[in-house]
């Protein structure tokens, strides 16, 4: 990310790495150690960085809280701050102030349509909502007969069935049933379910390259002290082009996710240019993480296969975070309808105009 | 970290567009004019002298190289938008492509001064066509077992032996070889190799062309024979050729040339599947398209790099190694997406041809300018791990 995003970017790297170490979370079975990182965090501001401070929150740039993502991937960061940092953006566009504590954002799922019907009531399930258990209050983007609506939910009002995700978070369905919102205001133009998902997406990619990033740290490091056959694992070629395609992978990873981030944050709105750089990120930091988990694990051979070792915080994560906000598969149909749609002459002018 | 990659989002600047669109205005000319038609990239002979001379007119050769070489002080972004529009349109770049890219920027850092102004200027008005003599029949991948010889003598050197794979040997004016000028020493065997700078019209040169699986004609081997090389034509450091012939390789290995050179066929599958295609079809259009972007994303930020004079070479070999990977699958991933063409669409001729002629060329593009291999040992070191 560009060189003013450091402070934010600093200050999120220092809590996670004072108090998110892998290594002390992975062996806490009491998990103690969630409450005094999101008061760290909360105290920091940066669950709120998409949020005005005119609406209770610290302001920071878009390009600021993308950078404050890719970092929380790299920690492998297991509370949910991506969450909130979405839905204080959500409630902001539509002027909405965010309250305290943890928020998540429904629907997660392209496919989920939650409607909010004359009477003010809200309506449907939202399936994969990460760390809904977890949250105080739900923001919601719902259909109405006047259009698309923001509406801010108390958790508390919905009815939450507890799920758990690949990577070990929380991942719940989320019903309403004729919940009354605390309010609600109209999407402004041009905010549609559409947009909601590629903010996430983009979300959930900057957090998968991050991953890959520790994943390819971690795994460089091992090859180098792991001795096997009297040699350094990673002086075998074998070892070595399996972690140069992990490179690649991550390298793919980390610039369509920056790339895509960058994009979002100097666009005026969803437009067709932003549409392929976060659907193409999703795609891409999605296949990244298939093909980079499967190689930091073998590198690591069987301990990394254990729960004692901190690698699958990262590896199951970046797997996990593949479908949230649409899956690569989903992406990639929406990706190819348009590319069609428009015709093969305008595909290299869409491309060379990023 | 152990290994910090880097890929910032560069955007071109505003007078990169400006450039993008002169050189699609003048591509188009070009292709209504017949010199050459966008959807022949198999067309047997792409050496072009008229067309090379009219790119060279259009200030779009030697673009970054300075005015009194007969360069343009341009950015190597500029560079870039140019090599992408002539890629994507399958202009005929032969004559031009390895000079512009490669040989000028050699004879830029190590030719003697009366070299540079004899030569750059005609390399930028696109006169002259230059080859890479590297790889020998017993040395390719392995770059330093060229055993070729420079031998001195009065006011030169006398070459002896064979190139090969040479691509354009046949019609190149130029050739940047390295040849063995002393043996290799113990402690060191890339050692005892010189870069030269051999006239191809010097007596004793003989170019024997090699056929390719596509059918067409493009490198060749070289063999010499007593051949003189004047002392002004030695490049660099006697013996020292290694540590150039490594750092030249960075230019050819992350620009849009690295992954475009299959693009084709991906448009006519667009084309044939038309605009409204089924789920697998979109899916996977939509996935290539992906990757597409992700590719050129990589290159533009390299390109950003070499810009700020920064040495990318771990990124530029990355970029070099997942892009020709993706340039070879891509005419077999649009082959079977092929399957879910209507069996009405007109243009299904052409897809069936151009998916047919990238198969054939598919399997050198992870060979030609480094294996996959060998860019990954690359990789390994830039990690750390050698
Ligand atoms: C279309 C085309 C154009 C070319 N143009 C030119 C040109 O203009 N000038 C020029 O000089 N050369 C040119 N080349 C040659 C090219 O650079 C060599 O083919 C390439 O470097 C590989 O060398 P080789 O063919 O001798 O294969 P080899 O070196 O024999 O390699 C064979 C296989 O062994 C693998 N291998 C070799 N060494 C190692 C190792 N240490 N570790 C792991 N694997 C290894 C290789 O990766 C490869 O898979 C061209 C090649 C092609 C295909």
């Amino acid at each position: 990310m560009t060189e003013t995003d450091n402070i934010v970017v600093e200050t999120a790297e220092k809590i996670f790495a004072d108090l998110a170490d892998p290594q002390t979370i992975n062996a806490d079975k009491a998990e103690t150690w969630k409450a005094p990182l999101w008061q760290a965090l909360s105290e920091s501001g940066l669950p709120l960085s998409w949020v005005p401070e005119e609406f209770g929150g610290s302001g920071a740039s878009l390009a600021e809280g993308f950078g404050v993502l890719n970092a929380a991937g790299r920690a492998g960061l297991a509370v949910p701050l991506a969450e909130t940092m979405l839905a204080g953006w959500l409630l902001a566009q539509g002027k909405i102030a965010a309250p305290e504590g943890a928020m998540t954002i429904a629907p997660a799922h392209p496919k989920d349509r939650l409607t909010l019907d004359a009477d003010g009531k809200l309506s449907g399930r939202a399936r994969s909502v990460p760390f809904a258990q977890d949250a105080q209050h739900v923001a919601v983007l719902a259909q109405s007969a006047a259009g698309a609506k923001i509406a801010l939910v108390p958790a508390s009002a919905c009815r939450i069935d507890r799920g758990l995700g690949l990577g070990g978070d929380a991942s719940d369905v989320v019903t309403f049933d004729k919940v009354a919102p605390i309010t609600t205001a109209p999407a402004p133009q041009g905010l549609d379910q559409t947009s909601l998902m590629l903010m996430g997406a983009v979300a959930r990619s900057l957090q998968i390259a991050g991953a890959l990033e520790t994943l390819l740290d971690r795994s460089v490091t091992y090859a180098n002290e792991r001795v096997a056959f009297e040699k350094k694992i990673g002086k075998f070629q074998a070892v070595q082009h399996n972690l140069a395609k992990l490179a690649g992978e991550t390298s793919a990873a980390l610039a369509a996710a920056t790339s895509a981030a960058d994009a979002i944050s100097s666009a005026e709105g969803f437009d067709d240019a932003v549409f392929l750089e976060a659907s193409a990120a999703k795609i891409r930091c999605a296949e990244a993480a298939e093909k980079g988990a499967a190689i930091a694990h073998q590198v690591h051979g069987a301990i990394g296969f254990t729960r004692e070792h901190i690698l699958h915080r990262f590896s199951l994560r970046a797997l996990a975070w593949r479908d949230d906000f649409g899956n690569e598969s989903h992406w990639a149909v929406e990706l190819g309808r348009k590319v069609a749609a428009r015709g093969a002459d305008d595909l290299w002018p869409l491309v060379a105009s990023r | 970290m152990t290994a910090a990659l880097r890929f910032d989002p560069i955007r071109l600047p505003p007078v990169c567009e400006e450039l993008r669109k002169e050189v699609r205005a003048f591509l188009a000319e070009e292709i209504a004019a017949g010199t050459f038609d966008p959807n022949k990239p198999q067309r047997e002979d792409s050496d072009a002298p008229e067309f090379s001379r009219r790119v060279g007119e259009r200030g779009w050769l030697g673009m970054t190289w300075p005015k009194k070489y007969g360069g343009h002080e341009r950015t190597f972004l500029e560079r870039y938008v140019v090599t992408e529009e002539m890629r994507i349109a399958n202009a005929p770049t032969r004559r031009f492509f390895v000079a512009d890219r490669q040989s000028g920027p050699v004879l830029l850092k190590y030719a003697p001064e009366h070299i540079k102004m004899d030569i750059l200027p005609r390399i930028c008005r696109g006169e002259l066509c230059f080859a890479i003599g590297m790889s020998e029949p017993n040395s390719g991948s392995d770059l330093f077992a060229a055993k070729t010889k420079a031998t001195k003598t009065d006011g030169g050197y006398l070459i002896n032996g064979s190139k090969i794979w040479t691509t354009s040997a046949h019609i190149a004016d130029y050739m940047i070889a390295i040849f063995r000028t002393s043996p290799p020493t113990k402690e060191n065997r890339r050692h005892g190799l010189t870069q030269f700078l051999v006239n191809m019209k010097s007596p004793g040169i003989k170019v024997n062309p090699i056929a390719q699986i596509t059918g067409q004609y493009e490198f060749n081997e070289v063999v010499f024979t007593d051949v003189f090389v004047p002392d002004d034509h030695l490049l660099g450091e006697v013996d020292g050729a290694w540590k150039q012939a490594t750092s030249e390789l960075a230019y050819e290995r992350s620009g849009p040339e690295r992954f475009l050179e299959t693009y084709y066929v991906l448009t006519e599958l667009v084309r044939a599947l038309g605009s409204d295609p089924d789920t697998r079809g979109a899916e996977g259009i939509g996935r290539l398209v992906a990757q597409l972007h992700t590719m050129r994303r990589m290159s533009v930020s390299v390109a950003g790099m070499l810009q700020a004079g920064k040495e990318p070479v771990v990124e530029a070999s990355i970029v070099k190694d997942i892009g020709t990977i993706w340039e070879q699958q891509l005419p077999h991933r649009v082959r079977e997406l092929a399957a879910f063409v209507d069996g009405e669409a007109s243009n299904h001729a052409t897809l069936d041809e151009l998916t047919a002629f990238a198969t054939k060329l598919a399997p050198k593009l992870t060979i030609q300018g480094g294996t996959t291999e060998v860019l990954r040992g690359i990789i390994a070191r830039g990690l750390g791990l050698r």
